[in-house]
C-alpha cells in the first residue's frame, strides 16, 4: 500500500488506487491504512517525497540514467528511436531543451493534444526529466 | 537559473559517463555465462539488454521451448476477429542474429542452485554464473479438478497463453450457434493482465454482435468487481453491447463439469455455458516453484527490487508475472519488459563488480481494445523506496483514459510493435 491510497481524491484515482491494490497478494491493510488519518498520510506523502527527490540528488550514476531512459524504450522504441511510420515520436537526438519543455508541459498542464504523457510525466522529478533529456539529445 | 545551470551540467557529465562507462561495462564480466529462462517479455528483453549493456561479452543463452514469440497483448483481438494470430507472432531470429544470443529451443527440467546449472529436457546441462528465470505463469489445477480428467484441457480453454489455445477458442465461438453463451471465468487476484478478462468480453461481444446477435457473454468474476479500467469496461458492455454482455461478481470457480460444460462455484449456483473460457487461478511458472523460489503463498517469488534477485536462492534472478508483485505494481507484459531491463542492468553490474542502480524508476502502461479500433488504457509510474524496500507508485502519476477512442488505438498497435522489437528485434 502507499500513502496515496488514503488522500487522492476524484473517484478515477480512488478507483484506480482500489484497483491497484487488489492486485496485490498480500490483501491485509497495512498499519498505516488502519490507522488511517489525513494529515498523518499527507505528512508522510511529503516526507517520502522529501527524501525521494534528495535521495537522488547528485549521485546518479550514468548506469543509472541508462536505466531511466530504457523504460521509455518500450513505447518510444529502443534508445529512444521510434520505428518508422510510428505515431508515437522518438526521442532519439532531439535537443535537451526541447525534451525538458515538452515534459514540464506534460506535468503541468492536464490533457492537451496527449492522451497519457500527461500522467506519465508526472511521475518523473525535474531533475530526473533533465538527466533523460540529457541522456536522449546524446543519442545518435 | 543557476539550478538549471546546474542540473543540466549534471545531465552532460551523466552522458558523458555513460559512454566510458559502456566501453568499459564488460570487462571483468567478459565471459560470464547467463542463462535466460523463458523468452517471452521479460526474458527475451533481458536477454537482448545484457548483451547489449556488456558490450556483447557476457554470453547469453535463452531456453524457449516455443519456435517464436506470440504476444498475449493483443490475442483477445483474434477472438474479435480483427487480428490473425501471425500478426502477434515475432521470431525469435533476430536475438540470434543481431544480439549474439544463443537460442536453445527446448524446455528447462530442473535448477540445480548449487551447482548453477540447469537441466534441459533433452539432457543437457547449462552452467551459469547467473540465471535469469522469466518463467510467465502455471495454472493451480488442484482447485479445479475437473481440469485434471484426461482431455478436458483440449474442451475446456483458458485461451491465457497466446498460440493454439486462442486459435482453438476463436473457432468454439465460430462454431457456436446464435442463440448461445459464452461464459468467461476470472480467478481471484492476481493473476496475469488485470483487464484482460474485461477487454476479452468486449472482445468476444463484438465478433458476436456481428456474426451471432442472438447470443450472450457472462462474466463470472471471482472478484468483488472488475479488477481493472471498471468503470470504463462497464459503460462500454452496457452502451456498445447492450444487452448482451452480463457481469456477476463473487463467482469463484471451483469445479467444471467437462462433458455438460458446467461451472461450479464456491457459494453461486452452477452455470451450464456454449462455449465455457475458464482462467484457472496461477502461480509462478513450476520451474520457479519446483526450484523452491515461490516464497509468497507458495504462489510467487519474491525477489530484491534493485536487482530482481530471488530472496530465497542467490544468482537466480526471477521477471515478469512470476513474481510477488509490489503495490500497486500489475502482472503485464510492458510491466516484464521494464523488469527485465532492470535485470539485465543489475546482473551486468554484478558479473562487472560495479554497484547496482539505486533508483529504479519505471512505468506502466496498458491499453485494452474495446472493439476493432476503440481503446482505453491505464498507465503507472514506479519508483524504488529505499525505505520499504520496494517499488511504489509515484503520488499524483498515472491515470486512465476518459473514454474509449479510436487514437489510443493506433497509439496501442504502435505500443505493441515498438515492445515486441525492444523485447526481440
Amino acid at each position: 500500500m502507499h500513502a496515496g491510497t488514503v488522500y487522492r481524491a476524484g473517484t478515477a484515482s480512488l478507483h484506480f488506487d482500489r484497483v491497484h491494490n487488489m492486485e496485490n497478494e498480500v490483501t491485509k491493510p497495512g498499519p498505516l491504512l488502519r490507522r488511517a488519518c489525513v494529515p498523518v498520510a499527507l505528512a508522510l506523502a511529503a516526507f517520502t517525497g522529501l527524501a525521494h527527490a534528495q535521495s537522488t540528488s547528485g549521485t546518479v550514476s550514468p548506469q543509472q540514467v541508462r536505466s531511466w531512459a530504457a523504460a521509455c524504450a518500450s513505447c518510444h522504441g529502443t534508445e529512444g528511436r521510434a520505428l518508422p511510420g510510428s505515431p508515437v515520436p522518438g526521442l532519439a537526438g532531439r535537443p535537451a531543451a526541447d525534451l525538458t519543455a515538452r515534459m514540464k508541459a506534460f506535468k503541468s498542464s492536464g490533457a492537451q493534444n496527449v492522451t497519457i504523457m500527461h500522467q506519465i510525466a508526472k511521475g518523473y522529478t525535474d531533475e530526473q526529466i533533465a538527466h533523460l533529456s540529457a541522456y536522449f539529445a546524446a543519442v545518435k | 537559473m543557476q539550478r538549471r545551470e546546474f542540473i543540466g551540467a549534471l545531465g552532460a557529465s551523466a552522458m558523458a559517463g555513460s559512454l566510458a562507462g559502456c566501453a568499459t561495462a564488460g570487462g571483468s564480466a567478459s565471459g560470464a555465462k547467463v542463462v535466460v529462462i523463458g523468452g517471452g517479455f521479460g526474458g527475451a528483453t533481458a536477454a537482448k539488454y545484457v548483451r547489449s549493456w556488456s558490450n556483447n561479452t557476457i554470453d547469453v543463452t535463452l531456453v524457449e521451448p516455443n519456435a517464436n514469440f506470440i504476444s498475449c497483448p493483443l490475442s483477445n483481438l483474434v477472438l474479435g476477429g480483427s487480428r490473425r494470430i501471425e500478426d502477434l507472432t515475432v521470431p525469435y531470429d533476430n536475438l540470434v542474429k543481431r544480439h549474439g544470443v544463443k537460442l536453445v529451443r527446448d524446455i528447462a527440467t530442473a535448477i540445480d542452485p548449487q551447482k548453477r546449472t540447469v537441466t534441459l529436457g533433452n539432457g543437457t546441462v547449462l552452467p551459469y554464473d547467473r540465471l535469469i528465470l522469466s518463467p510467465g505463469v502455471d495454472f493451480l489445477l488442484d482447485e479445479i479438478p475437473g481440469l485434471k480428467q484426461p482431455g478436458a484441457g483440449d474442451r475446456i480453454l483458458h485461451a491465457w497463453k497466446a498460440g493454439p489455445q486462442t486459435v482453438a477458442l476463436r473457432r468454439q465461438l465460430e462454431a457456436m450457434r446464435d442463440g448461445g453463451t459464452v461464459a468467461i471465468s476470472i480467478p481471484v487476484a492476481p493473476y496475469r493482465c488485470p483487464p484482460g478478462p474485461y477487454e476479452r468480453a468486449c472482445q468476444i461481444a463484438f465478433y458476436l454482435k456481428q456474426a451471432k446477435p442472438k447470443s450472450k457473454v457472462l462474466i463470472l468474476d471471482g472478484n468483488p468487481d472488475v479488477t481493472s479500467k471498471g468503470a470504463l469496461f462497464k459503460k462500454v458492455w452496457a452502451e456498445q453491447y447492450g444487452g448482451m454482455v452480463e457481469y456477476r461478481n463473487q463467482h469463484k470457480a471451483v469445479d467444471v463439469d467437462v462433458a455438460t460444460q458446467t461451472l461450479k462455484f464456491e457459494v453461486q449456483d452452477d452455470v451450464k455455458a456454449d462455449v465455457l473460457n475458464l482462467i484457472p487461478p496461477q502461480s509462478a511458472g513450476s520451474i520457479a516453484v519446483k526450484t523452491g523460489l515461490a516464497t509468497a503463498n507458495k504462489r510467487w517469488c519474491e525477489v530484491d527490487f534493485l536487482t530482481f534477485e530471488s530472496k530465497a536462492v542467490p544468482n537466480i534472478h526471477v521477471l515478469g508475472d512470476a513474481i510477488q508483485i509490489a503495490p500497486g505494481m500489475p502482472k503485464s507484459g510492458h510491466m516484464a519488459n521494464q523488469h527485465g531491463k532492470v535485470a539485465a542492468a543489475a546482473v551486468v553490474a554484478l558479473l562487472s563488480g560495479r554497484p547496482v542502480d539505486a533508483h529504479p524508476l519505471y512505468n506502466n502502461t496498458c491499453y485494452s481494445f474495446t472493439s476493432d479500433k476503440d481503446v482505453v488504457h491505464v498507465a503507472s509510474v514506479h519508483r524504488y523506496d529505499a525505505e520499504k524496500k520496494t517499488m511504489v507508485t509515484v503520488d499524483g502519476s498515472g491515470g486512465l483514459s476518459p473514454a474509449p477512442n479510436a487514437l489510443e488505438g493506433t497509439y496501442a498497435q504502435s505500443w505493441a510493435n515498438t515492445i515486441w522489437a525492444d523485447a526481440l528485434a
